[in-house]
Parts: C-alpha cells; structure tokens; sequence
C-alpha cells in the first residue's frame, strides 16, 4: 500500500469512527415510551385529517348520499376526537413530569 | 490506489458488523445511545463506500488497466460516457453500486424516521447493515473490483458494444435504486414484526420508499424496453427474458402494496397482508438480484458469474423462513377488528386490484422459473415463450385497467348504487365511443386489443371526469378560475392525483402495447440496391448503401472500428414519408484469435445493430440491417489484410477497412433487413413519461405545515360540532 493510500484510509477509519462514537459519550438515557406513542397517534392523527379531506371531497364530488356521507364523517369525527385527546392526555403527562424534574423531584417513571 | 479501495471494503464490512451489533444492543437493553450509534454506522458506511467508488471511477476515467475489472470492460477508445458508466457493467462494480446505493437509501431512511419509532428504526438498520454487508462479502470474497493484474495490460477490452446506448447507462442505476429501495420498506417491515409494533406507524414512514422503489423500478424496466426496442435489432420492446421479468415482479408487488398499504392507513385493516406483500417485493428484488449474478437461467443482460449463486440462494432462503417465522408469530398484533362496510368501495377494488396484481406475478414467477421447475420434476429443462405468458398475462392486464378506471370514481367505505350510476356514467359513455368509433373504422380482428382500448377510454374518462369534478368544487369554494383550480386541487391533493395520474399513464401504455403488437406488419427481406418491398401500406426501397470507418465517429457514436449500412426510402401511396439509415456497428475485439489476425480482430467484437426508426403518435416505422460481411469479396479483403499488416499496427489496419469499406459502397451485396411498421407504439413511451410524472407527484411532499395548522383547528372544530350535532 502506498503512503497516500494508507494516509487516506487512516483518515478515512478514523471519521467513520468519530461520527460512529459520537452518541457513546453524549446521550445516556433512553427517551420515554411516551414519546414513541406519541408519534404514533400523531401519524394516526394525520391520517385521520386525511381522510376526513377525501371524505369532504368524495362528497362534494357526489360520491356519497347525503345519508351515507353523514354516517362516514360522524364515525371519522369521533374516531379524530378519540385521537386527539389521547394526544393531550400523553402531552398532559409530559407537561407534569417536566415541571416536576424542573422542581428538582425525581421524575415519574415512564416505563 | 487499488489498496485503498480493498481497505475500504474490508472497513466497510467491519462498520456494518459493529452497526448491527450497536443497534440489536441498543434496543434489546434500551441503550439510545448505542441505537444512535448504529443508526450512525449506516452514514458511515455510505460514506467508507462512496469512498471505494470513487476509487474505482478514477480507476476507469484514467484507464488504470491494472485494475482487472477496468482491463475487462473499458479501453481507450470507448467513448468517455460510457466510460464512466462502465463501473456497473461488470459483476464486480456492480456490486459495489448495489452496496453504496443501499446504504445511501438505507441513511436517508433513518435519517428521515429520526426520533420515531425507535425499535423499528432500530432492527431496520440492522437488517438494512445485514444486507450491506452481504453484498461488501461478496465483493470482497467473490469478486472485488479493486483486484489487480501486474504488469498492466497497454489495452483494455472495452466496453461490451451491446451496452453503449445512452438508456442503458441510466438503467444499471436505476433498476439497482429500485431494487435497493425495496429493501428499506422489507427492513421497516421486519423489524415492525419483530418489535411487535405492526401499527400504522411503519407504513407512513416508509411508504415514500415504497414508491420510490416503485418509481425507480418502473423507469428502469422502460429504460430496459426502451434499449431492447432502439439496440438488439429484433425489433421488440419486451420478451419475457427472466431479467426483464425479475425486475418486474418486485414492481408488481409494490404497486400491490402501495394501494392495500392506503386501506390500512385508512382503516386499519389488512395488517398481514401489507407485511406480506413488502417482505415478498423485498424477496423479490433480492430474487432478481440472484438471476442477474447467478447464471441460473440464461439471459441476455445477466452476468452469469455462476459463483454468486449459493450465497444469494441462502440468503433468500433466510429471507423467506424468518418473513414466514414472523408473520406467523405476529398473526395476533397482525389481526383487525375492522371489516368491509360494502362490496361497492374503494376498499373492495383495491382488494381486487391486489388479487389482480399478485395473480400476475405468481403468472410471471412461474413462467421465468418454469426451466428449474422443470429441470427438477423431469430432469430436463423446459422453457415458456412469449406466447404462454400472453395467454394468462393479457386477461389480468385488461381487468388491471378497468380497475384503474373504477377505482378514481368510486367512493371509499361505501358507495351506493345511485351514486355508482351517476359516476359511471361518462366512463361508460367515453368507453362506448370508443367502441363505436373503432368499429366504424374497421378495427375488429383483434378482440384485446378492442377491449384495451374501450378499457383504456374507460379510465382516461373516469380520470377526466374526477379532475373536472374536483376543478369545479374547489373553483366554486375558492372562486379561483379553474386552471388555478385544478393546480391547487392536485397540489394539495398530490397522493390522490399522482396516483391517478399513474392510471393515465398506465391506460395508455397498454394501448401502445395492444396497437404496437396487434397490428403490427413485420418482414425480414433480403434486399439489393434499387429493390423495394411493401409492409403495412409503406413501400421500404434500398437506395444506397452507406459505410465509415474511423474508430469514434461512427453514426451513433459508440466507438465502431466500421460501421455498413443502407439509405431506405419510405413512400405511402406514392407519397415520400421518410428516410431511414440503418446500419450495423463493428467492433474491435480483444481476442485477437490464433494467430492473431491484424484486421479481422478490429471487426470481431459482437456486431451491433443502430436501429433508425420515424415514430410519430399513430405508427413507428422501424428498420434494421444486417450486411452481408461474409461476402467473398470483403472476406478477400480482410484475408489479404491479415497476411501482410503486423498485428502491432493498427493503423494501418484501418487503411484495410477503408479498403473494405470502398469495396461495400462500390459494389453493395444484397442486405438483409428487418422492417416493422407498429401502429401506436409510441404511446407506450408516452404513457411510461405519465406514469413517472404521476409517480413524482404522488412522491412530492404536500406543504405539510400549512395543511397542518389549518387542518388541526378545523378539524377539530369540524369534529367537535359533528359530535355536537350527533
């Protein structure tokens, strides 16, 4: 191997690690579950949006009868309030656990 | 440099060894930092990778002939292009390709689902770095690009002239990005199943991907058909060669996906059934992968390096038992609660489609596999042509394009049977006319090909009347003039009209498809100078034959030592319609024969066809030439060349050519010529431009900020007084 190249491949080994090594010193605790769920209710969330927007849609279109649209978009309101407070219930319990670690306590365990 | 490229090879399997190490850590002992190390492992691997490529580039753009795979695919005179595309056409770069695009795909993917669903990202990169490191093994233990042979040979083989078109340089790629791009939505897919977290969450992140691979997979297959038709000199754009074939199976799957993928966002439902159809679409590009690299089944574009064919069947093998394992073990999670409300849905066609879909690609799976399937039931290996694939294959695709036409009108949940009649009604009519005008004009031989074209006028006119529809809602809510109307409505609606788009674009490939081959007018003549023949109502007469010999200026540009030809005119009832310049491409080869011939190994690398075509939307008039090199005269020539000129003076065997040449144009032989008059054919091209714009626009994100704060106080307020009002 020639000077060069092996002085580009050390260089080269030696990026990859700290860009690989980096996190190993720096993050230490887990993020909550919570934050897991959230993000899940909060694609659920999204797609829920979505398709209330085709159903309004489809129905201006003339897709639906009145009778059939009114069935659909009362069964994905509810279904979009259902998600939207278990989102502010989750956000709830953050706010509370947050202040709780800025007023020095031990925070709730999330697990 | 070849060293550094070998370094960075064995480097880059160490990162993907300690990347699933760090990440399987991380998750099974709720260590974040050692996820995030792994999730890092796979930037660093795009990076150590991107490294070794450049190192092979270089390689080919200075014609490093000590590097093996340089030596056996590229030479000073092939032209720079495809030079530098010459990396993928070899076994060896081709699999550095496959490996660096992965893990490029694979670090935009975890770089994008940051800070969500962490297991699943988790096991994903995992299995993303397995895959990797697959491919690195195989490079660095089967066939490594950065090989070398000392001393270095003064000249290189070149590249294989049947691969110096320009649509064949962006296939390789293409195809690869496909492929590989099918196996970031299998990884998220695996490791939702492992994680136990089958939810939607998965789907959504890596639905982009999804339709990336789609997108990708889709352009390369036309790419593909695109050089068969314009380079091979048949004359067709598709025949069902196994390679073709693998590259079209993971498409199949995926369209399948990207549809059922949409009932389950919706509606939660069909959970082992999307896991199913993303592990079989990853399987599968893994599959094609295999007949490409393997030599199992012949082929025109595969490598045929026998060598790689038991890693691939193992780990193919893994794939399927640990995707069966999974499923089966997840059949709880997996489970919905939700059913159909109606047969007469959105829900139900997609269902239909996707029965549709995979009915095609078990068809194509047991049509390119049929030679083993065979081998191993009777001991001999017998193959299907064309027409067994026709037979199964021209059914489904005409129930493909009536579903594409139901789909964009009918309603998801449930749509009544007033509201059916009502949207169906301009389809039917537009597929009526059609009908109507096809038989005023005579067009009734053909039964599928009538059919696909009142099926095409069914799904252009259910498309056209959605956007008119939805341009004249929006127009009437916004008081935007209906241009505006129109762009607004597909900009905010871009999954829905992209894909809609793509339904278009479909309906019209397979009119182009039913016109091109149904109607169409081939003949093979052997023709002399001044002689004419008639195909399809045009009249083909040989003028003149054409000949150069200068090693990079041949007509199309490829590096031909010679290139023969012949000047046709084309007539319609006596009208002059166009003139086309077949020829055929020489090559110098670097097998010389023995004893080495001075002039004739300038000419004896494959012969390839420059096909001339004059296309327009209604019939592409197509013409290839076969000359006669075996022509006494020219064989005298070339003989004569071979006594008297050194082999170490090429030069002068080009004088011989020139001589060659001459002789060709002076006293030109009856030529052989393949001519295809094919009505509609551009419309597949068309339709294929169609499908890739719909493709992107379905793949272009929406303007998510705006759509979300509006959204989220007006669907709330939107929810709270429905339920008010319930």
């Amino acid at each position: 191997m020639s000077p060069l190249a092996a002085a580009l491949l050390i260089m080269l080994i030696a990026t990859v690690a700290a860009i690989v090594a980096g996190p190993l010193s720096v993050l230490k605790r887990r993020q909550p579950p919570r934050h897991a769920m959230l993000a899940e209710l909060e694609a659920q969330r999204e797609a829920k949006y979505r398709d209330i927007r085709d159903a309004e849609l489809d129905h201006e279109m003339g897709k639906h009868s009145e009778q059939d649209y009114e069935e659909i978009a009362s069964t994905l309101r509810s279904e979009a309030v259902e998600i939207l407070n278990r989102i502010e219930a989750l956000q709830r319990e953050g706010e509370e656990e947050a202040r709780a670690e800025a007023a020095g306590g031990e925070p709730p365990s999330t697990r | 440099m070849a060293s550094l490229g070998s370094g960075a090879l064995i480097f880059a399997l160490v990162v993907c060894a300690y990347g699933i190490g760090a990440s399987v850590y991380g998750v099974r002992n709720d260590e974040d930092r050692w996820i995030e190390s792994g999730r890092r492992a796979v930037y660093g691997l795009a990076l150590v990778l991107l490294v070794a490529f450049i190192v092979i580039e270089v390689a080919f753009l200075k014609n490093d002939y000590g590097f093996n795979t340089v030596a056996d695919t590229s030479s000073a005179t092939t032209p720079l292009f495809y030079r530098a595309a010459a990396v993928w056409s070899s076994q060896e770069g081709s699999l550095l390709v496959w490996a660096l695009l992965s893990s490029l795909w694979s670090s935009l993917a975890l770089f994008l689902v940051k800070g969500k669903m962490r297991e699943v990202a988790a096991y994903a990169a995992a299995i993303l770095l397995a895959f990797d490191g697959f491919f690195i093994a195989l490079a660095i233990f089967y066939a490594n690009p950065f090989n070398t042979t000392s001393p270095k040979p003064l000249e290189g083989a070149g590249l294989d002239p049947l691969l110096r078109f320009p649509a064949m340089i962006i296939h390789p790629p293409m195809i690869y990005s496909g492929y590989t791009l099918c196996i970031v939505p299998f990884a998220f897919g695996m490791g939702a199943l492992i994680a136990r977290r089958v939810d939607t969450e998965w789907i959504t992140a890596t639905r982009r991907f999804a339709l990336a691979a789609w997108l990708f997979l889709g352009v390369g297959i036309v790419l593909g058909a695109l050089w068969s038709y314009s380079e091979l000199g048949w004359g067709g754009y598709w025949e069902w060669d196994p390679v073709e074939n693998a590259a079209l199976m993971p498409w199949l799957m995926m369209t399948a996906f990207l549809h059922s993928a949409m009932i389950q966002e919706k509606r939660g439902m069909l959970k082992v059934w999307n896991s199913s159809l993303v592990l079989a679409a990853g399987t599968l590009a893994i599959t094609g992968t295999f007949l490409v690299r393997s030599g199992v089944l012949s082929s025109i574009h595969a490598f045929g390096g026998a060598t790689l064919g038991v890693p691939f069947v193992i780990l193919i093998g893994l794939m399927i038992a640990c995707s069966i394992y999974l499923v089966v073990s997840r059949r709880e999670q997996l489970s919905s609660s939700h059913r159909l409300d109606s047969l007469f849905s959105r829900e139900s066609v997609f269902l239909l489609n996707n029965i549709v879909l995979v009915g095609l690609c078990f068809v194509i799976f047991w049509g390119t596999f049929f030679p083993l399937i065979s081998e191993m039931a009777t001991g001999q290996a017998a193959s299907v042509g064309a027409p067994w694939f026709d037979r199964y294959t021209v059914p489904l695709a005409l129930i493909l394009v009536l579903l594409s036409g139901i789909g964009p009108v009918i309603a998801w949940r449930k749509a009544s049977v007033a509201n059916v009649k009502r949207n169906f009604a301009t389809p039917v009519l537009a597929a009526l006319a059609t009908l109507i005008v096809l038989l005023a004009l005579g067009v009734t031989s053909k039964l599928f090909a009538l059919v696909m074209f009142c099926l095409a006028a069914f799904t252009i006119g259910s498309v056209t009347q959605e956007l008119w529809r939805g341009t004249r809602v929006r127009s009437n809510a916004t008081g935007q003039v209906p241009p505006r109307a129109l762009l607004g409505l597909v900009g905010r609606n871009r999954r829905r009209y992209g894909g809609y788009m793509t339904h278009v674009g479909i309906a019209m490939l397979f009119v182009g498809v039913a016109g091109s081959s149904s109607f169409m007018h081939a003949a093979e003549p052997r023709l002399s100078v001044g002689k004419s023949i008639d195909i399809g109502g045009y009249r083909m007469k040989y003028i003149r034959p054409t000949a150069s010999v200068t090693a990079k200026n041949d007509a199309a540009e490829t590096g031909a030592t010679l290139d023969l030809g012949a000047v046709l005119r084309v007539s319609k009832k006596g009208r002059y319609v166009t003139t086309l310049r077949p020829s055929e491409g020489y090559y110098d080869s670097d097998e010389a024969g023995v004893p080495p011939e001075s002039v004739g190994h300038l000419i004896a690398g494959t012969p390839v066809s420059h096909v001339t075509l004059s296309s327009n939307p209604l019939r592409n008039v197509w013409a290839a030439i076969e000359p006669d090199l075996q022509a006494p005269k020219l064989q005298r020539i070339i003989a004569a060349g071979n006594k008297t000129i050194p082999i170490d003076k090429p030069e002068d065997g080009m004088i011989a050519l020139a001589v060659l040449a001459r002789e060709y144009l002076a006293h030109p032989q009856a030529a052989k010529f393949n001519l295809r008059v094919q009505p509609l054919l551009m419309w597949i091209w068309i339709g294929a431009i169609i499908v890739a714009a719909g493709g992107l626009i379905a793949l272009s994100p929406t303007p998510r900020t705006v759509v979300r704060r509006v959204s989220v106080r007006a669907a709330r307020r939107r929810a709270e007084s429905g339920l008010a009002r319930a």
